[in-house]
């Protein structure tokens, strides 16, 4: 099918872009395309206007200071994929970025569109949430910055309003030390995973000290598995702990069964994945 | 995905409108006039007349209509033409030699068989020109080059010799390249 009728505009500023959303409450910003245009295509959704945001120059590019990894919302998913400083900084995000859809739709697929889109099974949301990231956004009455936590609100909802422009999202840098992981099933490479699972962590004296861990897939937005840490933090990060912390993060499933999996499937896949990525991060982090 | 009643109705004056779009298709230069919804594969088939560029679903899944936009593989189908303006596109038509000399990549598709019907193969011989050229010591193992090629979708050959093409297109590059 094809999209329906739209107005089309492409400002060069964020404030014309945000002027332009005002205008109309039915326009939405464009961003790659790789989510919006199929819903368009079939008429899924119908903004009346489009406000396209690649000549925003203000949108684009990475920078990698003072323990933050900064990328404007336009950065292509294959550009901080391919970022030797931000994966130098936080190795987690090349491992996270490459279980994104494939690479002709990462060329194209901006980050600040991912997150805005906040699919629930979508990786970068999970990554955003697992690292305690931020984005700023800017609307008609100026900037504001928002909290991972503050940020997913539901499948594909996040606090934003409608006249509002994410800008840049800002990803901790890994301290030295924390051992990471990300691991997750999809029934075809590329496709939105059954469950994923992003975890960081350090290991003390043999004992795990900090940890976080964080899903996608399996509820309506990204989750942190505060009792899959808990069963983690203060012990040894031997079989007995990794089964705890993957037994512990069963209850943190929400997801209905659907076309592709019951919920006893994915809330078994939820615990294995748990298991894998502590396994692999405690290793990274030499423990 | 579930369905939705469109919010809103279309608009009152629904004239379509259209707007100069000036891009580069495989170094030449063209202006056509389209309107905002276009698909840039509507447009490189329908107003460019380049139907080598086929549409297999239209939502990004398929790779058929995989062209490369200022150089990297992108899906012709989620982009708006307006969006391309002033880009550079290549298609598959502006793959081989203008004497008709193949590119490596197809001499290896067509030595290895890797295509039957061929409705898939301008997709998947984009995506590997973009990736090949991106990366100038591509890694060869079986899992590496079904990564690169899990954007495409064949219904034909099950894969085994597009991978036996891949391997092939990078040795006629290297040879072709010394
Ligand atoms: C075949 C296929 C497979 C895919 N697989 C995956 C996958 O496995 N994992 C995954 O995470 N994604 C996947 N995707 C989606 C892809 O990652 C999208 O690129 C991404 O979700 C949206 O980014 P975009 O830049 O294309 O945004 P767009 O499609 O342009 O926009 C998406 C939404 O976000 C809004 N938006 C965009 N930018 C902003 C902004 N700066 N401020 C405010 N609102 C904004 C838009 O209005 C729109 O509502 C897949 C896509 C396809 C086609
Ligand atoms: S037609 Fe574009 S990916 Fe299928
Ligand atoms: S050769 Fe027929 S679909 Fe690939």
């Amino acid at each position: 099918m094809k999209p329906a009728l739209f107005d089309y505009v492409a400002p060069e500023t964020v404030e014309a872009a945000v002027a332009a959303l005002a205008g109309d409450e039915t326009a939405r910003p464009l961003a790659g395309g790789q989510s919006l245009i199929p819903t368009m295509n079939f008429r899924l959704s119908a903004p009346g206007r489009l406000v396209d945001l690649r000549r925003i120059e203000a949108l684009r590019g990475i920078a990698v200071a003072d323990g933050t990894i900064r990328v404007g919302a336009m950065t292509r998913h294959r550009e901080l994929e391919t970022h030797e400083g931000a994966n130098r900084a936080n190795p987690l995000i090349g491992e996270v970025l490459d279980n994104v859809a494939h690479i002709a739709i990462r060329n194209r697929g901006t980050v600040g569109g991912s997150i805005a889109h906040a699919d629930s099974a979508a990786e970068l949301p999970c990554l955003l949430v697992a690292t305690g990231g931020t984005v700023s956004v800017q609307g008609p009455d100026g900037s504001r910055e928002i909290g991972a936590d503050d940020l997913f609100r539901f499948h594909m909802t996040t606090s934003l309003a409608q006249t509002e422009i994410l800008t840049e999202v800002r990803i901790p840098a890994l301290p030295p030390g924390t051992g990471y992981a990300f691991e997750e099933f999809a029934r075809r490479r590329g496709d939105y995973a059954l469950a994923g699972v992003c975890t960081l962590l350090t290991v003390e004296d043999g004992r795990c000290g900090e940890a976080r861990i964080a899903a996608c897939g399996i509820g309506a937005r990204p989750v942190r598995l505060a009792a899959a840490e808990d069963a983690l933090r203060g012990r040894a990060v031997d079989d007995a702990a990794r089964a705890d912390a993957g037994e512990a993060a069963r209850e943190y499933m929400t997801a209905p069964a659907d076309m592709q999996a019951g919920v006893a499937y994915r809330t078994d896949l939820l615990a294995a994945l748990v298991r894998r990525t502590v396994a692999t991060a405690a290793r990274r982090a030499g423990g | 995905m579930a369905k939705t009643v469109l919010k809103k109705p279309i608009p009152a004056a629904s004239s379509d409108p259209k707007v100069p779009v000036t891009l580069t298709v495989n170094g030449e230069t063209v202006t056509r006039e389209a309107s905002p919804r276009m698909l840039l594969s509507d447009f490189i088939r329908h107003e460019l007349g380049l139907t080598g560029t086929h549409v297999g679903c239209e939502h990004g899944v398929c790779g058929c209509c995989t062209v490369t936009i200022d150089g990297r593989a992108g899906r012709s189908c989620l982009a708006f033409a307006v969006q391309a303006d002033g880009a550079e596109i290549r298609t598959i038509e502006g793959v081989a030699d203008e004497d008709g000399t193949l590119h490596p990549i197809q001499q290896a598709m067509m030595e290895c068989h890797g295509l039957q019907c061929g409705y898939c193969t301008p997709g998947f011989v984009m995506s590997m020109l973009s990736y090949l050229e991106e990366t100038p010591e591509p890694d060869l193992s079986e899992k590496a080059i079904r990564e690169v090629l899990s954007g495409n979708l064949c219904r034909c050959t099950g894969y085994a010799n597009i991978v036996k093409a891949f391997r092939r297109s990078v040795e006629l590059m290297n040879a072709a390249a010394d």
